[in-house]
């Protein structure tokens, strides 16, 4: 009865094509937004995964990682002293406006790292060496500053340009992962970043530390709290306090929310109705069939067979979709497009879904169907 | 032909069937008795509106009647229940419409072959019996066109060897004739006569075209909810 199944359903190729462009729209729309939306998450926990340390340390009230908070300098110290903790290193954060050779003002994030260790240095570089930043005047730059500041002409390993009036040159190019608002990140050592901001604002902005082997970092963090009442996160709960932060207070998760309810409900109507219409049209050929002696559980096994055929086929072209448009547009960086297989799998269960939703509305018009109906 | 001493095929008892309630109501059948015996070919005619598909749905038992006892094969359909009725259905009975309800996604050969199919016979080996089937009705060499390819005879015929297709002993036919021309219609009958009739099965066909009358062993006269008349058909030509 399978052969027959996929027969009615492929021998309709109008109904069938149009079955699989629903689903296979639905399912574009929802892994590309899906997508893009879980790249912007990821970028908005960039300052996080750049620095890439498993504990931060800072103001017990914050929000998200790109706000800047300052604490008093002994944190570190305090910090030190908690048991559990193998290592304490300051890291200095803060906005500045760099001034070009060309008279152009951009505006920056400076991050001073602990000059010994230079813990949270980019785990790549491009350019240059990112231990230079220990000579006099020197600072190391992300990828994107170069784009944003004018360029691999403007912008390359010794270029000189001031911060706060005081001279920054540049030594090495670092690779990191772009960030939510894009703002180009210039790294130096935590004395000269002090040294460059006005005096005003030389405070310390977050501790970063590692829990000694064999300590469990949630552990850790809960004895830093403790102790020094700063608030202490491991990097997945900061991460994850970034994205709630986003969700609540920019537009975002209702946007994409509100698409990919969208796409499902769109989905869920063009399948379901198109199927419905697909059965009823074929009400006789099914009533025949229970004429003929095929129960309504074999029916009911026909068109679930006959909607995750199709509804499976569209995941795969909807897919296939989304991820070359995903391909072409994240190619160059300009737009975030991280497809997860958690996305894919959450997808797969709500077209299951989909499926079955239309195939019982099916299913329940034929188990009522009186096969009599042949007979008019 | 007319004592019959073998038990009958089909042997309906005082079978009574309405359709709505209260003014509405309406009693299709009144009392129905009829004996239908293997080996032959029995007419029902009777108006049109008359119950003659209603007394045949409730022979197939796909429609509950009110009150009276079916058995078929010697099996009261009312004892058996819903599921073991649609398998005994789908073993014992074929059937032929009016309109063929031919599968029209399926090429003619696959349509004959879907009652073994639904009985769980592999598809090289029904669609093999299909086609032989299909040549028995004469239409071997039209296998694997599909209904619409077919004009509305070669739909039927296709339609009479998905019926028999399973070797039936109860072939249930509808004004199978109805939807198609005189000389259609003449050949059609003459399958069913040719094809359908055997020692070892009941034909029912369901008509008021007297052009085909003469196919028949016995006709039924359907009237007022009752078989007021059954008698032997004298077919021209024979003795
Ligand atoms: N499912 C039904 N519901 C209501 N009335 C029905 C139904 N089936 C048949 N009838 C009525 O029963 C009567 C007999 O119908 P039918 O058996 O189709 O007659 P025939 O086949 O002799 O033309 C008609 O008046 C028809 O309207
Ligand atoms: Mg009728």
């Amino acid at each position: 009865m399978n052969y027959i199944a996929l027969k009615m359903l492929f021998g309709d190729r109008a109904k069938y094509l149009m079955l699989l462009c629903g689903l296979t729209f639905a399912v574009m729309l929802i892994v590309q937004q899906g997508s893009i939306f879980w790249g912007l998450m990821i970028w908005s926990q960039s300052s996080i995964s750049n620095i890439n340390v498993p504990i931060w340390v800072t103001d017990p009230g914050i929000a998200q990682v790109d706000e800047v908070k300052p604490i008093a300098g002994t944190a570190v110290d305090r910090v030190r002293s908690v048991p559990g903790v193998e290592w304490a290193v300051p890291l200095f954060k803060g906005l500045l406006r760099a001034r070009l050779s060309n008279g152009e003002y951009h505006q920056i994030t400076l991050a001073g790292l602990e000059s010994s260790s230079l813990i949270g240095r980019p785990a790549e570089v491009l350019e240059g060496r990112f231990e230079d930043i220990l000579q006099p005047d020197a600072v190391a730059l992300d990828q994107w500053a170069v784009e944003r500041m004018g360029g691999p002409d403007i912008i390359k390993v010794g270029t000189i340009f001031e911060l706060n009036d005081k001279l920054a040159r540049v030594v090495a190019i670092a690779k990191t992962q772009k960030s939510f608002t894009n703002i180009p990140v210039v790294y130096t050592t935590y004395e000269r970043a002090i040294h460059y901001m006005p005096a005003e604002r030389r405070t310390l902005s977050y501790v970063l530390a590692k829990a000694k082997d064999g300590v469990p970092v949630e552990e850790v963090t809960r004895r830093i709290h403790e102790q020094t009442g700063l608030g202490a996160f491991t990097a997945d709960e900061f991460g994850w306090k970034t994205i709630g932060w986003v969700l609540k207070n920019t537009g975002i998760g209702i946007n994409f929310g509100t698409t990919i309810l969208l796409g499902f409900i769109v989905g869920m109507a063009i399948s379901g109705q198109t199927f419905y219409l697909f059965t009823v049209e074929n009400l006789r050929q099914f009533g025949a069939l229970k004429a003929m002696g095929a129960s309504t559980f074999t029916l009911a096994r026909m068109i679930l067979l006959q909607a995750f055929t199709v509804g499976l086929t569209g995941y795969g072209v909807g897919i296939g979709l989304a991820t070359v448009f995903g391909y072409l547009t994240a190619r160059g960086g300009g737009l975030p497009f991280v497809e997860t297989w958690q996305l894919l799998l959450l997808v797969l269960v709500g077209l299951l879904a989909i499926c079955t939703f239309s195939a019982l509305i099916s299913i329940v018009k034929l188990a009522r169907l009186e096969p009599a109906i042949v007979f008019r | 032909m007319n004592d019959h001493t073998e038990p009958a095929a089909v042997r309906a008892r005082g079978i009574v069937k309405s359709f709505g309630t209260g003014d509405t109501k309406v009693t299709v059948l009144n009392g129905i008795d009829l004996d239908i015996y293997l080996g032959e070919m029995l007419l029902l005619v009777g108006e049109s509106g008359g119950g003659k598909t209603t007394l045949l749905s409730a022979i197939a038992g796909i429609l509950d009647i009110d009150e009276g006892d079916i058995d078929v094969l010697g099996v009261p359909l009312s004892e058996l229940p819903a599921g073991k009725r649609t398998t005994f259905r789908g073993q014992t009975m074929g059937f032929v419409y009016q309109q063929f309800n031919l599968l029209p996604t399926l090429t003619a050969v696959e349509n004959v072959a879907v009652p073994l199919l639904i009985q769980k016979i592999g598809r090289t080996e029904a669609l093999r019996r299909a086609r032989v089937m299909l040549d028995r009705v004469g239409l071997g060499d039209r296998a694997e066109f599909l209904p619409k390819n077919l004009s509305g005879g070669q739909q039927q015929r296709v339609a009479i060897a998905r019926a028999l297709v399973n070797e039936p002993r109860l072939l249930i036919c509808d004004e199978p004739t109805a939807a198609l021309d005189g000389p259609n219609g003449q050949k059609i009958m003459e399958i069913l006569r040719e094809v359908g009739r055997s020692p070892s099965r009941s034909v029912i066909v369901v008509t008021h075209d007297s052009r085909i009358f003469h196919f028949g062993d016995r006709m039924a006269h359907l009237t007022d909810g009752r078989i007021v008349s059954i008698e032997p058909i004298t077919r021209e030509g024979t003795a």
